[in-house]
Formats: structure tokens, sequence, C-alpha cells
């Protein structure tokens, strides 16, 4: 066995994005999606704290890369909930084949 | 293999398996559930490169925070014992399909890359050098993403309350 090294962190952090994917495509539930969502942001934040330790550990760039991904998803997430919540209030339901029409 | 290979694939595991099942259970309380297990373990990760305070940022946004405003969700909106519909195999079987061929593309071209080697220095991730750079407006510094996520945070609070506000039905017309 070769010790870990940033390989074995990105085929982790791959196969992580791979089932958000995966989950992404199949659901047909929002709440489910944006969970599948977060699957695949919390995989990169792997990858860019896995590369600034493991190949430039002089710089933190990739340290404030995942705080802000990680406000971001913050943010978004809210706004994603508000959003599903005003949807059930119109369609009662929040499956994305009950949300087929645009206003305009 | 010494305790560290061995934890490292223990939490790699223990990802990928309760990720997995957030992908994939039926039931959406469960599914929400398995999604803070798998962060949790996104968590050990991050304690497991020495990055603590990383490691507390993901506990306390994603799953004290995230998290239970998935599951504040889904109780507004969704009967929570309820089981999902199972999804049709004509959607399963491509996306299955789709995602392990993407995967092994992935993982073949990340085993043939030379990452080359890392500097010799000394990774300094500490609470102290992280505020001063987020603060800094010189080289380096991070204090214009930083007053911009502070903006963004604000519109995104205002945004909410304003799109789940209910609207009057005098109002509306």
């Amino acid at each position: 066995m070769t010790p870990i090294s940033l390989t074995h962190i990105l085929i982790l952090s791959t196969s992580l994005f791979f089932i958000g994917a995966y989950g992404f495509l199949t659901r047909r539930n929002l709440i489910t999606l944006l969970m599948a969502v977060e699957l695949m942001l919390n995989s990169v934040n792997i990858n860019f704290v896995a590369f600034n330790k493991y190949l430039y550990p002089q710089n933190i760039d990739g340290i404030f890369f995942t705080v802000f991904v990680t406000t971001i998803a913050a943010a978004e997430a809210a706004v994603a909930i508000a959003i599903i919540i005003n949807l059930y209030r119109s369609h009662n339901s929040i499956d994305v084949e009950d949300a087929g029409e645009m206003k305009y | 293999m010494n305790a560290q290979e061995i934890i490292f694939y223990l939490i790699a595991a223990y990802i990928l398996g309760t990720g997995i099942m957030a992908v994939s259970t039926h039931k959406i309380f469960r599914a929400s559930i398995w999604l803070l297990f798998s962060l949790v373990g996104i968590a050990a990760l991050y304690f497991w490169m020495d990055l603590e305070f990383i490691a507390a940022i993901q506990i306390v946004v994603y799953v004290g925070g995230i998290v239970v405003l998935i599951i504040f969700s889904i109780f507004l909106t969704q009967k929570a014992g309820d089981e999902m519909p199972a999804p049709l195999k004509s959607r399963t079987l491509p996306a299955a399909f789709a995602s392990l061929f993407a995967l092994a593309f992935t993982i073949n071209l990340l085993l043939h890359h030379n990452f080359g080697s890392a500097s010799e220095m000394v990774f300094d991730s500490s609470v102290e050098r992280m505020g001063l750079a987020m603060l800094n407006t010189g080289d380096g510094g991070f204090v214009l993403p930083f007053e911009a996520v502070s903006m963004l945070l604000l519109a995104a609070m205002i945004g909410c309350i304003v799109i789940a506000m209910k609207v009057k039905k005098e109002e509306a017309q």
C-alpha cells in the first residue's frame, strides 16, 4: 500500500461528486435535489483543501475558497428553501414534474 | 498500513456509504439524516487533514445550519413518513451509467496525472493567519471577497423573507 497521497483524496472527492450527480439526475423531489447539490459542493470543498494542503502548503487560498463556498452554499440553500416553500403554497407539491408551466 | 491510512480508509468508506444512502433511500427524512452523517464524515476528513477550523465551519454551517433548514422544510412540505415514488428504471439506469462512466474516466485521468511534489514548507492554517489575511487590504488579502460575501448574505436574507412572505388576497389583486 502506498501512503495516502493527493490522488487518494481526489478519488474520494470525485466519487462523492458523482454520487451527488447521480442523485441529481434521478431524484424528482426538490428537497432531495438540493441535498444532492450539497454533496457535490462538499466534494469541491474537499478538492480545494486537498490541493492547498498537498501542493501549495505556503498559501492558504484554497482554505479561503472553501470558506467562501460554504458561505455561498448556506445562502443558496436558504433561498432555495424559500422558493420551495413558495412553490408548495401555489402547487401543493414540490415534485419538479408538477411545476412545468411558466407564468410569462 | 499504519493507523493514519486505516483511519483515512474508514472515513472514506463512511462518507461514500452514507452519501450513496442519501441519494438512494426512498424516505425523504431518512435521506436528510444520511446526508447529515455524510457531512459529519467530511468534517472528520478535515480533522484528519489537520484543518480544525474548516472542520468546525463544516459542522456549524452544514450540520447545524443547512441540514436543520432542510429538515424544517421537509416538515413544512411533506409527510415525513411517506415513501417517495421509486424513480423510473428508464431514468436510474442512464443516470447510473453516465455517473459511473464519468467517474471511471476522471479516476483514470487522476491516476495517470503526475501532480508533482509539494514544497517542503509546513502547512500553516492557524486561525490567526486566516484572520489576518481575511482583513488584509494589501497583496494576498481577502478583504474584497469578504465584504462581497457579507453583502451576498444580507441580500440572501432579505430575498428569503420576500420570497417566502405570504401575500394577502386583496393585495395580490
